[in-house]
This record gives structure tokens, sequence and C-alpha cells, in this order.
């Protein structure tokens, strides 16, 4: 048995899984102040009468990350800065404690300017003085050659001191991208590692040695002691549970869009042949753009709860929220009156409902029920235009290659999922995206089953260039001589020799290893006319999915 | 002193699977590194600087700027047709007003390509820029567009397929035509009998750095640009002016292309040529990128930048300082010259040798055109190469005057068969391409 734990923003929920099947669910209310306590709570609730020998894994979906985030809880952090020539560095970001140094890497990660020993002495001092302890070492192109981050934070490295080096947290490019990053993970470190020391020490009492996994934001797991070095990966789960969660309940298999529509807003995600989109470049928490591997959501501002008023003639619904209902107690019409008004929910009350669509009714000469009609017909049709333009985007990404623009391949949504409380929507919005809807099953408490299943991913990033006679794996932070006949084909056999020990470390299941091979490109090195070598990108994964029903025992 | 942010469109197309051949300079690897440095420095994260998938031009679109032989679909492959493409797809977004302006970051280059086109030249197929020209033309309605060439090499293509265009002002600035390929493009090329200015050639001398470059933008290129008075004006990119050009010998650099650009604000912007790929042109490109969205550019440099190694002799800011008198003792007499030069002949005819490179074949060409005080004038081609076709073409202007219609029509409507493998029709005022 699996046992799945998921924090949200208003419950956390505990399921049981055996085979994939939901065997018990529990739901406590979350104490955002204290994230531990809830989760605590409803797994003592959920394992109460249970033989804990029949569990066999444990995992988790926290909002203590993004928490501490969002609630800005987090360390000050020093950013240790190789940048080089490019971008004004006034243009960054990395908050009040930046230290610029020479020192640079190019874009076939050649270093071009060396560290100064004496800038990084002056870097210690002020470490010392101010007593930062969290510290991001981030070069630009330092996922092209990680030696430089390794070699600044080997000088500066004592035992009071955590690093956050850029390499290590995506093999992507992107240099304030992988600041951000770099800051996030330096700024939660120490309150995630306190999480996970409670989380283990709970465990190790009424469990004892079972191993415990973390969901990500790309929707896989990786066991919680690997994720001590990238706290950061398991900001924005929530969203990640919720899409694996329609995974194990819905069984999508083909090219799909799915919403969970909430109270605030509406969570358009979208499906490949059944595989969750990931964010192209990394997700963004709070404004601002990270490299973290995440799961492609956009999210509108439109919910049950959204405000809905008449102006110039027209039915405005949102983005804001003014309270709930006000068949439930609250004071603005919003969407979820109307659903009361036409009997769609039986939420509430009725009288209040018709109560409030009434004056709205009015200003459009209608009555409580065309009017109540009217309102949900606009918000279907502002979430499916929504819909029809997150695929558009999906659809017009830039290709790179002659081969892959004439191709043209395109994700062409065959069907509609539709989890969340006004989910009665989902027949009028399916009608106007013109594909058929389902509505699946035991959609509350989908986040925890959905953690419960998800298997473990990870990526890889590797360049390998035979002029330089040089392989480097950022994530890995590997750098490996190589032979000058040195191929493609040996670069996807070391890459996926490399990930499969990476997975198994973060606690893949040595039967559960689909791996893809999502970039292979290499390219003929012509200098003066004369072929000089190869270079040869290569990224494999393992993407996001279920286990097998087999594991889930 | 902050600047003013622009809407920027980036057209960026590699074409990672395409080459002229297999050690060719216009190779795969070509935008690897600019790509790379793009991302790295997260450009596209701005939200003012917007992606686009190229379009892919069509055998209509071909056919309004060229006549291709035996016809453009049998002259191009899909990579030109994408590379022409991404020209049209900066000129919409620009044009629409979804962006301020554009770069079509997109290979293969263009601007070798004449209006008769055999084969490949210079790298070029077809002329990309002068495709989205007429592209602009066509569906916009605009009529008066600036292109400046400021690719190392003389943009000859270019120049021959607007020669006879008063509308379209060609100004090209490029290494001396005595000392590097295609050897044309001197100040006295200064457009056809009715067109005469609107060519206007600036030659620099080898090892002429950022100092010559933003000498001639600021005393020729911006006050000729001033007086004509384009609705657009179109950079024709071209990179190859860089210190570090494998092919080239100029000493520009990219905080000379980024100045460049910001001060010509162009609207729209089209790689051209360029084959430091590792040195030059990473940096190059995110300064032109920056310079166009109106970011700072200021920190952008080649690792290997010294500008008092860089510097210019003495004695090439002469010549060019002289060359630029002369250029604009030219421009300001250009409604005198066409008395001198057309006398009372009715059609003035000229004579080319052209050799494509590429393909290695040679064309003998004759190109006549009627003098008009009313339009840019009816011009004939006859033209032979040495593969075996020979070709007859007879081209109606834009904004076409009545005489030059009735000419053009009876003189297309005569020319036999029997002497050419094709006799072509283009008419760039109502659209209509025939072939018989
Ligand atoms: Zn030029
Ligand atoms: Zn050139
Ligand atoms: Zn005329």
């Amino acid at each position: 048995m699996i046992l799945g734990i998921d924090v949200g923003g208003t419950h956390t929920d505990a399921v049981l899984v055996e085979n994939s099947i939901l065997k018990k669910k529990v739901k406590v209310p979350t104490d955002n102040a204290n994230i531990l306590s809830s989760l605590l709570a409803a797994a003592q609730k959920i394992i109460a009468d249970e033989n804990m020998r029949n569990i066999k894994r444990i995992v988790l979906s926290t909002t203590v990350s993004t928490n501490a985030i969002i609630q800005n809880k987090i360390d000050r952090v020093a950013m240790v800065l190789l940048g080089g020539p490019g971008l004004n560095p006034a243009t960054l970001n990395p908050g009040k404690d930046a230290f610029f140094m020479s020192g640079y890497i190019n874009h076939r990660g050649v270093e071009i300017q060396t560290v100064n020993k004496d800038e990084i002495e002056q870097i210690n001092q002020n470490l010392q003085r101010e007593n930062i302890r969290q510290i991001g070492v981030v070069g630009k192109f330092s996922s092209r050659n990680p030696q430089q981050e390794l070699r600044v934070a080997h000088i500066l490295g004592n035992d009071q001191r955590q690093f956050s080096l850029g390499h290590r947290l995506s093999g992507r490019l992107n240099f304030p991208r992988r600041i951000a990053t770099s800051y996030l993970n330096a700024a939660i470190n120490s309150i995630y590692e306190n999480f996970v020391y409670e989380v283990k020490k709970f465990v190790g009492k009424v469990a004892g040695d079972i191993p415990v996994y973390i969901l990500k934001a790309d929707g896989g797991t990786i066991l919680i002691d690997q994720s001590l070095s990238c706290p950061v990966q398991t900001i924005h789960s929530g969203p990640a549970a919720s899409i694996m969660g329609l995974l194990a309940t819905a069984q999508i298999r083909e090219d799909a869009v799915a919403l969970d529509i909430g109270g605030t807003t509406t969570d358009i995600s979208v499906f490949a042949a059944g595989d969750p989109l990931l964010e192209p470049n990394g997700i963004t928490i709070n404004g601002q753009k990270t490299l973290i591997r995440g799961l492609y959501t956009k999210s509108i501002g439109i919910g049950g709860d959204s405000s809905v008023r008449i102006e110039n003639g027209n039915i405005c619904i949102g983005p804001e929220r003014m309270g709930p209902a006000v068949a439930l107690g609250g004071e603005i019409p919003t969407p979820t009156d109307a659903m009361i008004v036409l009997d769609i929910s039986a939420l509430g009350s009725k009288q209040k409902a018709m109560d409030a669509i009434a004056p709205l009714a009015q200003k459009m000469n209608l009555d409580v029920v065309s009017a109540a009609r009217s309102i949900l017909d606009k918000m279907a049709a502002i979430i499916a235009d929504s819909v029809k333009l997150v695929m558009e985007e999906i659809n017009s990404k830039p290709v790179y290659t002659i081969h892959e623009l004439l191709e043209g391949k395109t994700i062409n949504p065959k069907k509609l999922y539709v989890v969340g409380g006004p989910s009665a929507l989902a027949p009028d919005i399916a009608g106007l995206l013109g594909y058929p809807y389902k509505i699946p099953e035991h959609s509350e408490v989908a986040n925890a089953l959905g953690a419960a299943l998800a298997r473990t991913t990870t990526e890889i990033t590797l360049l390998a260039d035979t002029e330089k006679r040089e392989l480097i794996i950022s994530e890995e932070g590997t750098v490996m001589k190589i032979p000058g006949n040195f191929t493609l084909e040996d670069a996807i056999s070391v890459g996926k020799t490399v990930l499969k020990e990476r997975a198994a470390k973060h606690g893949a299941d040595q039967n559960d290893m689909v791996m893809e091979v999502t970039e292979a490109q290499e390219f003929n090195m012509i200098r003066d006319f004369c072929k000089t070598g190869k270079n040869i990108r290569v990224k494999i994964q393992i993407k996001p999915g279920l286990i097998s029903a087999i594991d889930s025992r | 002193m902050p600047k003013k942010e622009k809407t920027t469109g980036l057209i960026f197309f590699p074409a990672f699977d395409w080459a002229i051949s297999e050690t060719h300079p216009e190779r795969e690897e070509r935008l690897l590194y600019t790509q790379d440095q793009v991302l790295e420095e997260g450009l596209l994260d701005f939200d003012n600087i917007k992606e686009f998938k190229p379009g892919i031009a069509t055998y209509a679109d071909i056919n309004r700027a060229h006549i291709c032989v035996p016809d453009a679909q049998r002259l191009t492959t899909p990579s030109h047709l994408i590379s022409a493409g991404g020209a049209i797809t900066a000129a919409q977004k620009v044009l629409t007003g979804e962006v301020d302006n554009a770069f079509a970051l997109v290979r293969p280059p263009g601007h070798h390509s004449m209006l008769v086109a055999h084969g490949a030249r210079g790298f070029c197929n077809i002329n990309i820029e002068a495709v989205m020209v007429e592209y602009i033309r066509h569906t916009f309605g605009i009529k008066r567009i600036a292109i400046v060439d400021t690719d190392c090499h003389h943009g000859d293509g270019t120049q021959d397929i607007y020669w006879n265009d008063p509308d379209v002002l060609c100004i090209s600035l490029h290494q001396d035509g005595r000392t590097l390929y295609p050897g044309t493009g001197f100040v006295e090329d200064f457009g056809g009998p009715n067109a005469l200015g609107a060519t206007i050639n600036i030659p620099l001398p080898p090892h002429t750095s950022d100092e010559g470059f933003l000498y001639v933008l600021d005393r020729v290129i911006l006050p000729i640009l001033d007086e004509f008075k384009p609705e657009i004006i179109i950079n024709s990119a071209g990179q190859d002016n860089h210190y570090s050009d494998p092919i080239t010998d100029m000493r520009f650099s990219a905080q000379g292309y980024a100045l460049l650009n910001e001060k010509l604000a162009p609207d729209i912007a089209v790689l051209e040529g360029g084959y430091s790929i590792e040195k030059a042109l990473p940096y190059i490109n995110v300064g032109i990128i920056l310079a166009m969205a109106g970011l700072d550019y200021s920190n952008v440099r080649e690792p290997d930048y010294n500008a008092e190694q860089l510097r210019q002799s003495a004695d090439i800011t002469g010549i060019i300082e002289k060359e630029v008198q002369n250029i604009m003792n030219m421009w300001k007499r250009r409604s005198k010259l066409k008395a001198q030069i057309t006398g009372a002949a009715h059609y003035i005819r000229r004579d080319k040798n052209i050799y494509y490179d590429t393909d290695n074949i040679m064309e003998k060409q004759k190109e006549t055109v009627r003098v008009c005080s009313d339009c840019g004038g009816l011009v004939m081609i006859d033209s032979a190469a040495d593969n075996g076709k020979k070709i007859f073409a007879v081209i109606l202007p834009n904004q076409c005057c009545p005489q030059c219609r009735k000419d053009g029509e009876d003189f297309f409507g005569r020319v036999s068969n029997a002497l050419y493998d094709h006799v072509y029709f283009q008419d760039r005022e109502k659209d209509i391409f025939i072939v018989k």
C-alpha cells in the first residue's frame, strides 16, 4: 500500500492506495501557519487502525516551500554571480546581497576569464561580517561548464555555509532564471531541511524504515533525502498533484485539455497523448521566472466565486473574488449563485441567490432564470476562449529545423476533463470547444491520489564537444574526457547510463524507468572549411506519469 | 539615460538541419551559438521581446521579386521558402502593429540574388528582402521603402532588383569591391536612368572600424533617409563586417552594430551574412536585439574586444571623408544627372555578365529600360546562361505609367517563343506573372 498526502490550501487529504485502487481517504483542514501539523494530523488519522507494515512508501505533496516564499519566510541569501559580457547586470534581480565578480564561461563552455581569488576573499569577509549562510553561486553558461561555480563554492566553503549552485538545479540556458532558481533554493534551504527532519522523525516513530517521497513541480517524485539538495524543485507541487490526480482518476490516453475550476481561478492543463505537458522553460513563482521543471498550467482569473457585474450592458466576471456566493453568505453575486438559481447546484439559499441575480437580470432586461443562464454561458465562453488561446500558443511554439517546421506537429485535444466545484459547466464549455467532456470520479481526493501514484522523474542535459574532447552533464556536475570520434549515439548511451543511476538514486524503480530522449542534436563544427569536431547536445528524461499498478501494491 | 522601450518581434529560424555542403560556411552550426547566447541572456523573457514562428513563402511571393529560371519551384528548397517566409512574417508583425519592429534571424541569406536568377550566387538562391519588400507593397500598399545593406559584401542582388525603381532606396555599405566578392558597388553606381539616387553605394576601405561605419551612417545614410522619407526602413543586416569574420577584412564590433541599429532604427532587420559564428554572431545579435528593443546594450561586447587595437588609421579616415563628400555631392545633383545620362535616348541598355559562384553558372544579360519621366520605366531582359538556358523577361514597375504598360504588353505579345526557352511577364503593379 502507498500512503499519499496532499497539503492543499484549505484541506489536507490523505489516501491509502493498493494496486492503484483507492482503499481509504481522509480529509483534515489545513493550518497554513503550520503545514507540518496538518500533514501529521492527516497521516495520524488515516493510519489509525492500519497495519503499518502494509505501507510500502509514503508520498507527500506539500505547500511548505511555496508558502515559505509567498509568505516571505525565507533566509537571507547572498548571490555570487559570474556574469561576463551581455545584458547589463542592473537588469538582473538577484536580491540585495549580490556580489558580481570576474570570471566567465562562454557558450561552448570554454573558460574565457578565470575567477579572481582576491575578489572571492573580499566576498568571504563580507559574508562573514553579515553572517550570511545561504549562498547562491551562479555563472553565465555554468550549465555548459560547472567548474567556476564549483571553484567559487570550494573557496568560500565552510561548515556554516550552504551553497545552491546554478548548474545543479537545471541544465537549461537562461542566466536570469538560473539566478532566480538558485536564489529561491538557497532561501528555502533551511526551512525545508527542518521540515524534512520533522517528517522523518514522525515516520520513523510510527512506521520505521519506509521510504518517503516528495512530489515535485514536474509531477514526479523524489526521495525526501535527495530532495534536500534541491528543495526548490518541490515548489508548486500543488498544481502538479492536481494534474497527476487527473491522470490517476481519468485514464487520459489522448491529446486532451483539463480544467480545474476553483473559487477564484480556473487552471488549464494540457496532455499530449496522455502525457502532461511541461513548461518549456520553467515555472513562474510569485512573478519570478525560474528554471524549475514543472507541469504546464495556465491559470485564468475566473471561478465559481468570481464577482459578476454588468458593465455597459455586458456581463463581466472576475478576475477578482469578493467573498463567497450570496447564497452562501457573501455580498456580491457570483457564478455559483447563477448555478443555484438554475438548480445546477444545491448549495446555500436559493432565495438569496435569486435575490442576488435579480438586479443584474433587470439591467439585462431578462428574467432571473434567463439572466443566470446568460451568466453561465458567458463564463463558459470565457473559459473556452482561454482554452483556445492556450492551444494556439502551444501549437505556435517556434521550432528550429526545417523538418519540424514542415512536419508541423500539433496537439489536437480530443477530450475535455473537468474537475472542481462548477464542473457543471463542462457540457457548455465542451460544446463551445467542439469535443466531448468527462468528469472524473474521486476528484475530491484526486491530488493525494496523484501524489501517491506519481513516478520518480528526472532529467539530464548533456553537452559533448569533440573538439574540446569533453563531455558535461550539468545536473550531475559531470565533466568527462571523451575521444575525438565520440558520436551522438555514444552521447545518448552515456546519458542513459547516467540518467539511470541518477533516477535510482532519486528513488525510481529499476523496472519503471521509461527514458525519453527529448533532444538529440549533433553539429559539425566547421572552422576554415574544415571539420574540427562535433558539438553534441542531448537531453534525456524520465517523464512524468503514473507508476504501474503492480508497483502500487 | 533610460531609453524608450519598443516591442520587438524575433523570427528566429536557424535551420539546424540545412547546409549548402558539408564544410561550407553557410552551415547548420551557423546560428547555434547565437541561439545559445539569446537563450542564456534570457532575452525571450522580456515582455517587449516576442518570438514568432516563420511562415513559408509561396512561389507567388517569389515571382513578384524574381524571374526564376526555369521557375521558382526548381530554384528553391524548403529552406529558402522558410527563410523568405521568416522575413515576410517579420513584416506582417510590424505592419499589423503587433510589434514596433522585428528582426528576422533566418538563414540562408539572399542579398546576392538578382532579378533574374539562374541559380545560387554568394550563398543566395532568392533575395529574401526583395521577396519581403514586394510582399509589403502588394499586401500593405506601402510605396516608399528603404533598404540599408549593412552586410560587408555589396548587396548586388538587391541593387539589381531595384536598380530601376525610384521608390525603393537601396543603400549598401560594404568592403571596397576591389578587395572583396562580388567586386561591385562603387560610388558611381547610382541607379537606373529613372531612379538615379535610389541606389547609393558606400564602399569602405579594408580595416574600417566603428568610427568609419558610424561616420558614414551620420553623414550619408541618415541624411539621405531624411530626404527620401521612406515609409519603412529595412536593415539587410549582415554581420560579416566584424573584426573576427573569417572571410572579410573589416573591424566593426558588436557595440558598433548595436549603436548603428539604434541610430538607424530599422522597422525590420533581416539577417544576411556573417561567418564568425562563435566570436562575433552571439554578441552582435544580442546587441542588435537589445538595441531594437530599446534596452541597454552597453555591457554586450566580445570577450577579446580591444578598441585600441581595432582603431582605423588616419588614412582610412581620410579616404572615407572624401568619399562621403563625393556621394553627397552626387546625391544633391541627382535630379540633374538624368539629362546628362540619357541624352535623347528613349531606351537605355546595360550589358551584364553575371557569375553564379555557388552553382558555377555564367550568365550574359542585356537589360533595356525605357527612359520615362512618369514611372520607373518598362524593363526588358534578354538573358542567356552557359547551361543553355535562354530567356526573355518583360517587367512592368510598380505604379507603371500607361505608355510603359502599353509598350510592355506589346513587347510581351511580340517576343517569339522560338528564340527563348521561356518568356516571362512580371507586372509588379497588378501582381500578374505570366510565363510563355
Ligand atoms: Zn552591404
Ligand atoms: Zn556578406
Ligand atoms: Zn513609364
